[in-house]
């Protein structure tokens, strides 16, 4: 262990600003990606409700598609949407950075890794889309 | 090893959730969110919906899919609360309301998905 | 092109300054100039009470890195040209004590940097007249993070260091992989027990900024998420055989 000597000279402690995310773009960029999860959040509690309202009948399930109609609501998930995209591309692009694949002792390129993920994504949500609008 | 963190349990839900999220959520999001309240799309109808979440499978999508990205969420939210605002000294609080949250939200949707006749 | 620009330097003394203030200058915009050259235009032709670190001019010692318009760099690989016609502002590595002017207080990082333990760790050693020796493919394994020159602009770009002082940091985490990744090493247990630690590789959010600012590619942020994933299974293995396991 080192141990700093024993004369202390006097510094200048800068403390890091509150809003040091709006300081340089890929900050904010940073935050932005962090923040796509409240908007994941918020389509779980939709989706926790459309359960709900899906098994307490027909009823109940034409009142939950009334408040998703509602402008309020609308704007809100295409505002989720966007963040949920987001979250997803740099999630897929960062995956492959985090992630070390050896074929025949050379490191896999970060697009061989993050291809992948990208095709998986189309596969899932073709999945659940055909799944849904099937007859 | 010594002194034990539970971080790599806490940081596995993260990333099993953020892939549930990246994978999953969109397409959620266009069809329920957008595309079937602005009638681009016919949207399924509820008995067709029961009829879906009545099979085990599907029951286990939904967990998965309510479960997994709440703790990404916890996660996430947490780091932007101590880094975001400064507020690392809340820690005990954070926790207990990111985590929880996920908790509830899980055990809610369990509950839900358990019990449909 | 100009053939002049306008260079703001960060002043601070601590005898008399309560906190750091600006000084301008201007210097000759040369083609082949670099912000270390301006620098030392300064101290040698304008004040000569300008105090900074530097050594090599090459990319190579990692002393003389600083904030240049808000981003560190190693003012020696920086050119005046691109910042043309200027102003250009020289402030310390953010996220480190300054002592002086562009001087700034590195034993934090220093200590951490001891504590992963940066060497080849050995449960035995083999006698000297013995080679270790390593075929390309072992060597590419940890080659990158082994160009790590300790300048510490991936400290001054991360906002977890800054926020949270205990936080192992960038190159600290990288240079303990250099050797968890070297076949020669058997010292990967002693790093991972310190490391994944709450404070060690935890703390980081993957912002990112360490990779983008490295003058030598070591990519941190790509070590410390490849880090979290092995203390995530050696974590996993722990719990399924709690005696067993290496």
């Amino acid at each position: 262990m080192i141990n700093p000597t024993e004369y202390v000279p006097k510094s200048y402690h800068a403390r890091v600003s509150t809003y040091w995310w709006l300081t340089r773009w890929v900050y904010l960029k940073f935050i932005l990606r962090e923040v796509s999860s409240v908007f994941v959040a918020w389509f779980v509690v939709v989706t926790l409700l459309q359960i709900r309202a899906v098994t307490s009948g027909p009823a109940d399930y034409g009142e939950f598609q009334r408040w998703l109609r509602s402008p309020l609501l609308l704007t809100l998930n295409a505002v989720s949407f966007f963040f949920v995209v987001f979250h997803a591309v740099t999630w897929f692009n960062l995956s492959a950075k985090a992630m070390v694949v050896r074929v025949g002792g050379k490191r896999l390129p970060g697009i061989a890794i993050a291809a992948p993920n990208y095709a998986a994504w189309a596969v899932a949500s073709g999945a659940v889309a055909w799944i849904l609008l099937r007859g | 090893m010594n002194k034990r963190s539970n971080e790599p349990f806490l940081w596995m839900l993260f990333s099993a959730g953020g892939v549930i999220s990246a994978l999953l959520l969109p397409i959620h999001i266009l069809l329920f969110g957008l595309a079937f309240p602005l009638g681009c799309l016919d949207a399924p109808s509820q008995e067709k919906l029961i009829h879906l979440i009545k099979h085990p499978i599907t029951r286990l999508y939904l967990f998965t899919l309510c479960s997994l990205p709440l703790f990404h969420w916890a996660h996430r939210f947490r780091f932007t609360l101590y880094d975001g605002l400064q507020i690392k000294h809340l820690n005990e609080l954070i926790n207990v309301f990111c985590y929880g949250g996920a908790v509830v939200g899980t055990a809610l949707a369990a509950y839900l998905l358990w019990n449909i006749r | 092109m100009a053939n002049r620009i306008t260079i703001e330097v960060a002043r601070y003394h601590p005898a008399h300054d309560e906190k750091p203030g600006f000084d301008t200058y201007e210097v000759p915009l040369r083609k082949e100039w670099v912000v270390l050259d301006a620098l030392n235009y300064i101290k040698d032709h304008l004040d000569g009470t300008l105090s900074f670190r530097w050594s090599c001019r090459m990319g190579v010692c990692g002393s003389c890195g600083m904030t240049v318009n808000g981003v560190p760099k190693l003012t020696c690989a920086t050119f005046l040209s691109d910042y043309a016609p200027g102003p250009v502002r020289v402030e310390p590595l953010k996220n480190f004590p300054v002592l002086r002017d562009l001087v700034v207080d590195t034993s934090d990082f220093l200590v951490k940097l001891g504590k992963s333990k940066p060497w080849i760790i050995r449960k035995v050693e083999k006698p000297l007249d013995e080679e270790y020796l390593q075929t390309p493919e072992e060597l590419d394994a940890y080659k990158q993070y082994s160009m790590c020159i300790n300048c510490m602009l991936c400290y001054a770009a991360c906002p977890v260091y800054g926020l949270d002082p205990l936080f192992s940091g960038p190159a600290a985490i990288a240079l303990a992989q250099r050797y968890n990744l070297d076949s020669r090493d058997q010292g990967a247990n002693q790093r991972l027990d310190i490391l994944s630690q709450h404070d060690g590789i935890w703390g980081c959010t993957f912002v990112g900024e360490c990779t983008q600012v490295c003058p030598k590619n070591v990519d941190p942020a790509g070590a410390i998420q490849q880090y979290k994933l092995t203390a995530t299974t050696e974590w996993l293995k722990a719990l399924v055989l709690p005696r067993g396991g290496t």
